[in-house]
């Protein structure tokens, strides 16, 4: 069982002390999610965990190894990063958008192996995106991109996919159908963690969840404790409302705090 | 394609040469002595076609090639088609150290000074800009965009500036004027060993960065994630254009619109896949660069069109009927 490990990490950026003092775990087969205020350090945190930025103290463990002793490929191989935002300025189709996955696997100029074709396939059929194989990826919706994005990154066949914000400018189905899929994934023994600011998709889809404020790590674990209405009081500042659909899914109803309404 | 242009374009001009006798001189110059009879060739054929068309030819070529495929790299980079590899400053300041080289009179002395003053120029300009948009080893491509806009401006206004203060002395004058609209009139084979090899070693260096440049284009972050060393690999891609941008600009003077237009046209075709994209920027630069030569030595005979007017001429209707259908197929959508 391999586990991606965040231990006292802090992270510096422009001046600013961003993550503070952060331990975190990512094991096989979890599905967890990182929420926290907007600037709370959310996304810092994912990208520390995936090498791309450097930590100033601390250190990031995969299976015990520090992130930076392993070569970039290796590193690349094992750890899948999906931004917010990608550029699609230039119209590569979804096929080659996803083969890009394969890029840390083979050198410079090697052809596409067997292994490299059955891996963008499986990636394409598991985010049901086969049949846009041929289309531009510059005139797909945004759910399609974002499933392509995921599907890359399953190319990779990577031991964990950290995906920053998924759904933020996707509509209810498509949230959906991308959370939908990475519970698929996760149960079958892929280690995924996502940020978003989606707490009831979390109270439904996530198996842990990481509560991050102010670059620190509030909580982590078992997501009943981490987003009891008190802990979101304290973190968020607003009153939450757990209640509890007719098949016993948890629902969060939010409301300001009493004397911050604006009443006309 | 680029086989048939390079023919076409050493047999046509003021004394028209068959394309047998082409041939044949080919034979006698590349194939070991004695496979074709060196006497089926008049001395003045000879000369024609090896001493004055395919040397110019040749030029011709790898200056189409460096321009083309430095502008694809530089497009890929910026993330913007309509980028160029003057973008950086390179092209301002190889432009200068011509200009220089000629104001100094070096270039009267030797025919390679003008040529390496050009070289000097767009490292020194590309070292410039990248100094000044780096803070703390991390180059934001916003920032590095800028900055060579505007030195790049300065280097212009620092080459007209010397025009200007050389227009009494006709001659440097006449120089500096027909160097910045670009051509290839007497081009030597020294001309091709000047350019050729940067040519080369820029396109091998482009090449083997192409995948890094595929995965930069969707983001640093993503190429970050896929193992690409992001400001190393920014820093090598910045370089290799200004190396075949200045070997191209150093040995034909100014000429727009190529390394714009060709990549741009080749993306077209071939899509956006740098490993492709490269190459076929480069073959596509050479045809384009050969047959605008032959249109510029042959259209007005016996005065030569400059060829950086006719690049400009022929490139920019054909971007702008690109751009236009771009336009209607985006508004049509």
């Amino acid at each position: 069982m391999s586990y991606l490990e965040a231990r006292d990490v802090a992270v510096q950026r422009g001046g600013f002390q961003i993550l503070k003092s952060v331990s975190w775990k990512l094991a096989s087969g979890e599905l967890q999610a990182v929420v926290g205020p907007n600037g709370s350090g959310k996304s810092t945190l994912l990208r520390a965990m995936s090498g791309i930025w450097p930590i100033s103290e601390g250190s990031v463990t995969v299976d015990g190894q520090p992130l930076g002793r392993l070569p970039r490929r290796d590193l690349s191989r094992r750890i899948a990063f999906v931004p917010q935002e990608t550029r699609m300025d230039f119209a590569f189709t979804v096929q080659e958008t996803v083969a890009m996955g394969r890029y840390p696997h083979r050198g410079r100029f090697a052809r596409e192996t067997a292994s490299d074709t059955r891996a963008v396939r499986q990636a394409l059929e598991r985010c049901d995106i086969a049949q846009l194989s041929e289309r531009l990826v510059n005139t797909l919706s945004g759910g399609e991109r974002q499933r392509v994005l995921i599907a890359r990154s399953l190319a990779v066949e990577p031991e964990f996919i950290l995906l920053d914000e998924p759904t933020a400018s996707l509509d209810v189905e498509h949230t959906l159908e991308i959370l939908d899929l990475c519970r698929a994934l996760a149960k079958a023994g892929q280690s995924i963690a996502l940020a978003t600011h989606d707490l009831n998709a979390v109270a439904r889809y996530a198996t842990s969840v990481a509560l991050v404020n102010g670059g620190r790590m509030v909580d982590c674990g078992d997501r009943d404790r981490v987003l009891s209405p008190d802990r979101l009081q304290q973190v968020f500042g607003i009153r939450a409302e757990l209640l509890s659909t007719k098949d016993g899914q948890p629902v969060y109803v939010f409301h300001r705090n009493e004397g911050t309404d604006i009443r006309d | 394609m680029l086989a048939i242009s390079i023919l076409a374009a050493v047999a046509i001009g003021s004394t028209p040469v068959a394309w047998q006798t082409i041939l044949r001189v080919a034979g006698i110059k590349l194939l070991p002595a004695g496979w074709v009879d060196a006497h089926t060739v008049t001395p003045a054929d000879m000369v024609i076609v090896w001493l004055i068309r395919v040397p110019r030819v040749a030029v011709a070529g790898f200056v189409g090639m460096g321009l083309a495929a430095g502008g694809a790299v530089m497009q890929g980079f910026f993330r913007n088609p309509l980028a160029e590899a003057s973008i950086t400053g390179a092209g301002p300041g190889a432009v200068l150290g011509a200009v220089i080289a000629i104001v100094a009179g070096w270039s009267v002395h030797s025919v390679v000074s003008l040529p390496l003053a050009a070289m000097a120029g767009a490292l020194i300009a590309l070292a410039l800009v990248y100094g000044m948009a780096t803070r703390g080893g991390v180059t934001p491509v916003g920032t590095l965009l800028l900055a060579g806009i505007a030195t790049g401006s300065l280097l212009s206004a620092a080459s007209s500036l010397l025009l200007t203060l050389n227009i009494v002395n006709w001659q440097v004058a006449q120089e500096i004027v027909f160097w910045m609209m670009g051509g290839l009139e007497s081009r030597s084979w020294t001309h091709v060993w000047l350019c050729a090899p940067f040519v080369l070693l820029g396109l091998t260096a482009a090449l083997i960065q192409a995948r890094d440049l595929d995965l930069l284009q969707q983001g640093e972050e993503i190429a970050a994630s896929f193992g690409v060393d992001v400001e190393a690999s920014k820093r090598l891609l910045t370089l290799t254009a200004a190396l075949l941008t200045g070997a191209a600009i150093a040995v034909a003077g100014m000429i727009g619109f190529v390394g714009l237009v060709v990549p741009h046209a080749v993306r077209l075709v071939v899509g956006p896949s740098n490993r492709v994209l490269l190459p076929a920027s480069a073959l596509g630069g050479a045809v384009f660069l050969i047959l605008c030569d032959l249109l510029a030595r042959t259209v007005h005979p016996p005065a030569e069109i400059r060829l950086g007017v006719v690049t400009s001429l022929v490139g920019g209707p054909v971007f702008l009927a690109m751009l236009l259908r771009r336009y209607r197929e985006t508004s049509a959508a």
